[in-house]
C-alpha cells in the first residue's frame, strides 16, 4: 500500500459518462434487427390458466409473437421457482408474468400485451400476514443459513424475576425496492449462444443460473452490466427479466429487449416482507439487560421459502443472561419476498433500538448510556470476542458532534413555534463478511496494468474502490491501471450484495496484484504482456469463523407539526466503524444513502395490500413515496479510522447497508421524545400524529 | 400502447374543428398527466390535437383590474409572473406547491385543470373504476382510501380532484373561457366542475370537444392579503392529502369578505360557502375559523382510511386564516 491511493477521495471513473448519457444500460445498446418484449402480468391471485387466446394480439400491427406457457420454449427446473416462468398453467400470485409478447417496436408490444385474452380459473387466497394466521410455521432456517432459534439461559424467568420490563410489537409493511433502472434486459442468441446485456448485481451468479434453465454450457453464455442503476438486493441473482428475455429472444430467433414498467417491479422482482416482530426486554434498575427476547413474524410464498433473518441482529447486539429469538412464517398468495438493502438486519434492528428506546425510559437513564452500559466485547450468539467493536466509540462521537450532552429526556417538552421537537439515538450493525473471488492483473510493456474481474457497480462506486485497491496492491499510481468490470468473460467474482462486494473483490485483486509483482521480480515493464490470476476461495474458505460486524450509531433531531402531524427532519447524523475506507466520496454516498433510506422507512414507504385483488395498489412512484431531499434539512456521515486485521486483506468491513440499520428506529425515538406518542407501526405518517397537542 | 395520429392546429377554431370530427381526439397541453395515463391504457384517443402553440400563452391584465391567463400559460411561468405575485399570491403558492420544476416547466394552465384523479384504482386498468369504465364498480369505496374523497362523493366514485392550480381559482372567482364548436362561452368555475353522481366519468361541464383558451380572475383587492396551505405525505413533489386556498379582507377585526376553498376532499376543487358564511361579519378569532371549518365539514363522510382529513382541513383552516389575520 506504498502509493496511497486507497482513502483518497477519487470520483467515480465512469462519473462523466453517466452524468453525459454515454454510458450504456442493459436496454441502450444497438443491436441489429432488434424486438422488443413486454411481459404480461397474471390478473388472478391464485388458480389455473384455461385458455390464451392470442389472435387479437398476433393480429395487432407489429406484433411477431407471444409466449405463455403451452408454447414457450422448455427451461429445466432449476433451483428458484420464481423463475420457472411460462413453464405451467398455475398461477401463484397476482402480478406473476403468464405471457410475453415480441413486436417492431415497444409500443406495438405494450399494445399486443393488453390484446392478450386469458381465461382464468381462479381460487381462494390469503395474502394478509396477521399474528395470529393459521399457516404460522417454523421454517428449518432463516436467510441464508442462521438457525430459526435460539435460547440461552432461561428467558421466561429472567424476564419474571426483572424489575423493569418492556413488552412491546412492531410492525413493519412491504416495501418495495426501486432501483431507478428497473430490471431490463437485452438478449440475443447465435448458433446455441446466449448473450444478455441485464442489470443485475453479479453477472456470474446470472450466467450460472441462465445456463442452468436453458441447458448449455456455462461457457456459450455471456453476461454483460458494465453500468447497473441500482438493485437494493432485488437485482442479486437472476431474475424474471432476463429470462422471459431470453425466452423470447429464443422463440422469435431475433434479439429482444425487455424492461419491466415501474408497475410490475412492485411484487414480482422481490420486496421486503412485512414484519411483526414482539420484543421483549428486562433489566435491573440501572438498566443493564438480563432478558432479551424477539419474536419475528414474516411471509414467503406458496413457492418458495424465503425466510428473513429479522431477529438475529438481536442475537450478537447486546448481551444479558437470558436470550431467545424466535423467526415464523406464513405460506401466502404473494410473490416470494427478496432482499432489500440489509435484509433481516433493517427490520431487526428498527425493532430491537425502538425496544432499546422504550427500556431507557422505562429505567429513568439516558439511551445512549443504556447502550454503552449494555455494551460486551465477546459476541452473546458465538461466544467469542468480536474481531472489532467499536458501537460505544460512535455513540461517544455521535453524541459529542450532535450535541446530545444536554439532552432533556422528558417528551413533549420542546417547542418551536408550531413544531414539537425531539431527537432520538439508536444503534447499527452489520456483518462483515467476505465471499471467494478471482481476478486477474495483467503487466504491459508501456508500464500500464490492466486489472480483470466480474465485480458490478451498481452505482456505489464499486470500479472506482476496486482501482484504487489494485493500484496500491501493484504499487503504482492509480492512473496507470485500467480495470475492467461487469462481465461475465472476466474472473469469476461474487454479486454487489450483503455489504461483501469490496471485501472479497478486493481480497482477489490484491492477491492477483502480488502474484503479478511476484513474476515481474526484476521490475521494470515487460517485454510482453504478463498476467496472474488468483482465486481466493481456500483463503476466504478458510478463515476462522470470528464474530465480525461494522458498528455505527444514529442521531436524528425531528420535528412534528402539532396540528397536523407532519414530520420534518431537522438533522440525522451517523457515525460509523466500517474498517478502512476506500473512498471518502463514494463511501459518504452510501452511508447517507442508506441513512436516507431509513428515514424514508420511517416515514414514508408502505406498500399498500388491498386482499381483494391481492397486491399493492400503490404501485408507482407518485403513490409510492419514498424520501425526497426537502424532508431531511441536515444530513451528515462520519466515520472512525479503524483498523481490524482478521478481515481481509483490504481490511474494509463493507458500507453498502449499515447506514439503513437502525436509522428508523432513531426517527421514531425522535418522533417518540417530541411528541410523546410512541408510533410502533410504520411509517410514522400525519395521520397516526394529528392533533398531536390533543394526544398523549 | 395504441397507436394515435399527432395534429398540430393553426389556430382554435381549427383545434376545435377536429375533436368536433374526431370521436376520440384528445387535446394535448403539457402531457404531464395525458402521456402517462396513455401508457398505462387508461386514455386511448385516436388524435391528439396539440394545442401547445397555439396563440393562449399570454397573461394580460383586464381593463376592470382583473386578469386573463392563456390556457398554455406554463404553470412555471404563471407562478413567477410578478403580477400572479403581488395581488394573487394565493395562486402563485398553489403552483409552487404542485409537483415538481421539471413538470411545472411543462405543464399548462388549461391541463392543470383538467387532471385526472390519482386514485390508484383509476390508474390500473386491472381494477374496477367507474370512472375508467363506466358499470365496471368502484374498487376504491371499500378498498385503500386514505387519500380519497371525504365529501360529496357517492356510490360510484369516491375520487378526489388532483389540482393544487384549480383549488386556488376556485376560491378566486374564476371564469374559465371555452372555445365550443359554436363559439367562445364563459363558465363560471363553481359551474365548471362536476360532482361525481352516478356519472364519474363526466368530470367538467365542458361540452364535448371544447377547448379551455382562458382562465379569468375578477378583480379582487383583498386576494392581495391570500395564501395557500397544503399538506401532503413528504415534504415535496407529493399530491395534497389536504389544502386550503383562503382570500381574507378585515375590516379591524371583522372578517369583511372571506375566500376558502379545500383541495384533498372531494371530486371537485371545494369551494367552503358555509365556511365563509360562517366567518363573514364576525370578530375574527381562530376559534371562529374552526367553527367554521366543522361547518363545512358537518356533512363529510369520511371512508375507513380517511377520517384524518377532517381534523386536517380543520387544523390548515385555522392556520391560514389565522396567519392571513395576523399578516
Amino acid at each position: 500500500m506504498s502509493t496511497g491511493a486507497v482513502g483518497r477521495a477519487y470520483p467515480r471513473l465512469e462519473g462523466r459518462e453517466k452524468v453525459t448519457g454515454t454510458a450504456r444500460y442493459a436496454v441502450e445498446y444497438p443491436v441489429d434487427g432488434i424486438t422488443y418484449g413486454w411481459a404480461v402480468p397474471s390478473a388472478v391471485v391464485r388458480g389455473r390458466i384455461t385458455r390464451v387466446d392470442t389472435s387479437e394480439a398476433l393480429a395487432s400491427p407489429g406484433v411477431l409473437a407471444v409466449l405463455h406457457h403451452g408454447n414457450a420454449p422448455r427451461l429445466a427446473p432449476g433451483p428458484e421457482p420464481e423463475l420457472w416462468l411460462l413453464q405451467e398453467p398455475t398461477v401463484h400470485y397476482r402480478g406473476q408474468y403468464v405471457a410475453v409478447v415480441v413486436a417492431t417496436s415497444l409500443e406495438a408490444a405494450r399494445e399486443g400485451a393488453r390484446l392478450v385474452r386469458i381465461d382464468y380459473d381462479a381460487a381462494s387466497h390469503s395474502t394478509v400476514l396477521t399474528d395470529d394466521h393459521p399457516g404460522l410455521y417454523q421454517p428449518d432456517h432463516v436467510n441464508p443459513s442462521y438457525p430459526t432459534d435460539t435460547a440461552e439461559g432461561d428467558f421466561d424467568a429472567g424476564y419474571a424475576a426483572a424489575p423493569v420490563r418492556v413488552d412491546v410489537t412492531y410492525r413493519t409493511p412491504a416495501y418495495h425496492n426501486n432501483p431507478m433502472e428497473p430490471h431490463a434486459t437485452t438478449a440475443q442468441w447465435h448458433d446455441g449462444r446466449l448473450l444478455v446485456h441485464d442489470s443485475n448485481q453479479g453477472a456470474s451468479s446470472v450466467r450460472a443460473t441462465l445456463a442452468e434453465l436453458f441447458e448449455v454450457s456455462p461457457e456459450s453464455v455471456r453476461v454483460v452490466a458494465e453500468h447497473v442503476g441500482g438493485g437494493f438486493g432485488s437485482k442479486g441473482y437472476a431474475k424474471a427479466a432476463v429470462v422471459l428475455t431470453a425466452l423470447a429472444a429464443r422463440h422469435v430467433d431475433r434479439p429482444v429487449k425487455l424492461a419491466l414498467t415501474r408497475q410490475q417491479i412492485f411484487g414480482p422482482i422481490g420486496y421486503r416482507t412485512p414484519t411483526i416482530q414482539r420484543v421483549r426486554l428486562a433489566s435491573d434498575a440501572d438498566g443493564r439487560l438480563t432478558a432479551i427476547c424477539h419474536d419475528a413474524i414474516s411471509q414467503t410464498s406458496t413457492i418458495r421459502e424465503f425466510a428473513e433473518q429479522t431477529a438475529v441482529y438481536t442475537r450478537s447486539m447486546y448481551a444479558a443472561p437470558h436470550r431467545r429469538t424466535t423467526h415464523r412464517l406464513v405460506r401466502l398468495d404473494v410473490p416470494t419476498p427478496f432482499w432489500m438493502r440489509a435484509p433481516g438486519e433493517c427490520p431487526g434492528a428498527y425493532a430491537l433500538e425502538s425496544a432499546m428506546d422504550e427500556l431507557a425510559i422505562a429505567v429513568g437513564i439516558d439511551p445512549v448510556e443504556l447502550r454503552i452500559r449494555n455494551d460486551t466485547e465477546v459476541d452473546p450468539d458465538q461466544g467469542r470476542p468480536f474481531t472489532s467493536r467499536n458501537l460505544v466509540t460512535c455513540l461517544r462521537e455521535g453524541a459529542q458532534r450532535f450535541g446530545w450532552a444536554d439532552r432533556d429526556p422528558t417528551p413533549r417538552a420542546r417547542r418551536d413555534g408550531r413544531w414539537l421537537v425531539g431527537t432520538g439515538v439508536a444503534g447499527s450493525s452489520y456483518p462483515a463478511r467476505a465471499r471467494p473471488s478471482s481476478a486477474r492483473a495483467t503487466a504491459r510493456p508501456d508500464g500500464s496494468f490492466l486489472v480483470q474481474i466480474n465485480a458490478t457497480d451498481i452505482g456505489t462506486g464499486a470500479r472506482t474502490a476496486i482501482w484504487q485497491v489494485a493500484a496500491d496492491a501493484l504499487g503504482v499510481p492509480p492512473e496507470r491501471v485500467e480495470i475492467h468490470i461487469g462481465d461475465s468473460i472476466l474472473p469469476t467474482a461474487p454479486v454487489a450484495g450483503g455489504s461483501m462486494g469490496t471485501a472479497s473483490w478486493s481480497w482477489a485483486v490484491i492477491r492477483a496484484a502480488q502474484a503479478l509483482r511476484e513474476k515481474l521480480r526484476d521490475g521494470g515493464p515487460p517485454t510482453g504482456e504478463v498476467t496472474a490470476e488468483a482465486d481466493t476461495a481456500d483463503e476466504v474458505g478458510g478463515q476462522p469463523a470470528l464474530p465480525r460486524y461494522a458498528y455505527g450509531a444514529h442521531f436524528v433531531e425531528v420535528r412534528v407539526d402539532a396540528d397536523t402531524g407532519e414530520v420534518r427532519l431537522n438533522r440525522m447524523l451517523g457515525v460509523f466503524a466500517a474498517g478502512r475506507v476506500v473512498n471518502p466520496t463514494t463511501a459518504r454516498s452510501q452511508l447517507i444513502g442508506g441513512m436516507t433510506m431509513g428515514l424514508s422507512m420511517a416515514l414514508h414507504e408502505e406498500g399498500l395490500l388491498d386482499e381483494r385483488y391481492g397486491d399493492w395498489v400503490n404501485h408507482d412512484l407518485a403513490t409510492y413515496h419514498i424520501t425526497g431531499c426537502a424532508d431531511v434539512e441536515s444530513i451528515e456521515a462520519y466515520w472512525l479510522d479503524e483498523r481490524d486485521d482478521e478481515l481481509n486483506p483490504a481490511g474494509v468491513k463493507g458500507i453498502g447497508e449499515i447506514g439503513i440499520v437502525g436509522a428508523a428506529a432513531a426517527v421514531a425515538n425522535a418522533v417518540h421524545h417530541a411528541t410523546g406518542v410512541r408510533i410502533r407501526e410504520l411509517p410514522i405518517r400525519l395521520d397516526k400524529l394529528i392533533g398531536v397537542s390533543d394526544l398523549a | 400502447m395504441k397507436a394515435f395520429r399527432y395534429h398540430r392546429p393553426a389556430d382554435v377554431a381549427e383545434a376545435v374543428a377536429v375533436l368536433a370530427a374526431e370521436p376520440r381526439a384528445a387535446y394535448l397541453g403539457g402531457g404531464t398527466n395525458l402521456v402517462d395515463l396513455m401508457k398505462l391504457g387508461v386514455q386511448r384517443p385516436d388524435v391528439l390535437v396539440d394545442v401547445t402553440r397555439l396563440p393562449l400563452d399570454t397573461v394580460e391584465g383586464l381593463p376592470d383590474g382583473g386578469l386573463r391567463i392563456g390556457a398554455t400559460v406554463r404553470n412555471s411561468d404563471l407562478a413567477a409572473h410578478p403580477v400572479v405575485r403581488r395581488d394573487y399570491p394565493v395562486l402563485a403558492r398553489a403552483l409552487l406547491a404542485a409537483a415538481s420544476g421539471q413538470l411545472r416547466n411543462m405543464a399548462t394552465t388549461g391541463g392543470n385543470l383538467l387532471q385526472r384523479t390519482r386514485c390508484v384504482y383509476f390508474q390500473d386498468t386491472g381494477k374496477a373504476c367507474n370512472k375508467r369504465e363506466p358499470g365496471s364498480g368502484c374498487a376504491a369505496l371499500h378498498g385503500q382510501n386514505r387519500d380519497l374523497a371525504v365529501l360529496d362523493w357517492s356510490e360510484q366514485c369516491v375520487a378526489t380532484h388532483p389540482s393544487d392550480l384549480a383549488v386556488a381559482l376556485a376560491a378566486l372567482d374564476t371564469v374559465v373561457e371555452v372555445h365550443e364548436a359554436d363559439g367562445p362561452r364563459d363558465i363560471p368555475i363553481a359551474d365548471f366542475y362536476r360532482s361525481p353522481g352516478t356519472h364519474p366519468e363526466r368530470e367538467t361541464t365542458l361540452a364535448r370537444g371544447a377547448l379551455i383558451t382562458a382562465v379569468r380572475l375578477a378583480p379582487l383587492p383583498a386576494a392581495r392579503r391570500s395564501t395557500y396551505l397544503k399538506v401532503r405525505d413528504r415534504a415535496s413533489f407529493a399530491f395534497a392529502v389536504g389544502s386550503v386556498a383562503a382570500v381574507l379582507d378585515l375590516d379591524g377585526d371583522v372578517v369583511r369578505d372571506v375566500r376558502l376553498a379545500y383541495g384533498a376532499v372531494a371530486h371537485r376543487p371545494w369551494r367552503a360557502y358555509r365556511a365563509e358564511q360562517e366567518l363573514r361579519g364576525r370578530p375574527f378569532s381562530p376559534e371562529l375559523a374552526a367553527r367554521a371549518a366543522d361547518a363545512e365539514l358537518a356533512e363529510a363522510r369520511p371512508l375507513r382510511h380517511n377520517g384524518f382529513k377532517l381534523p386536517l382541513t380543520r387544523a390548515i383552516t385555522v392556520r391560514a386564516l389565522t396567519e392571513l389575520a395576523s399578516s
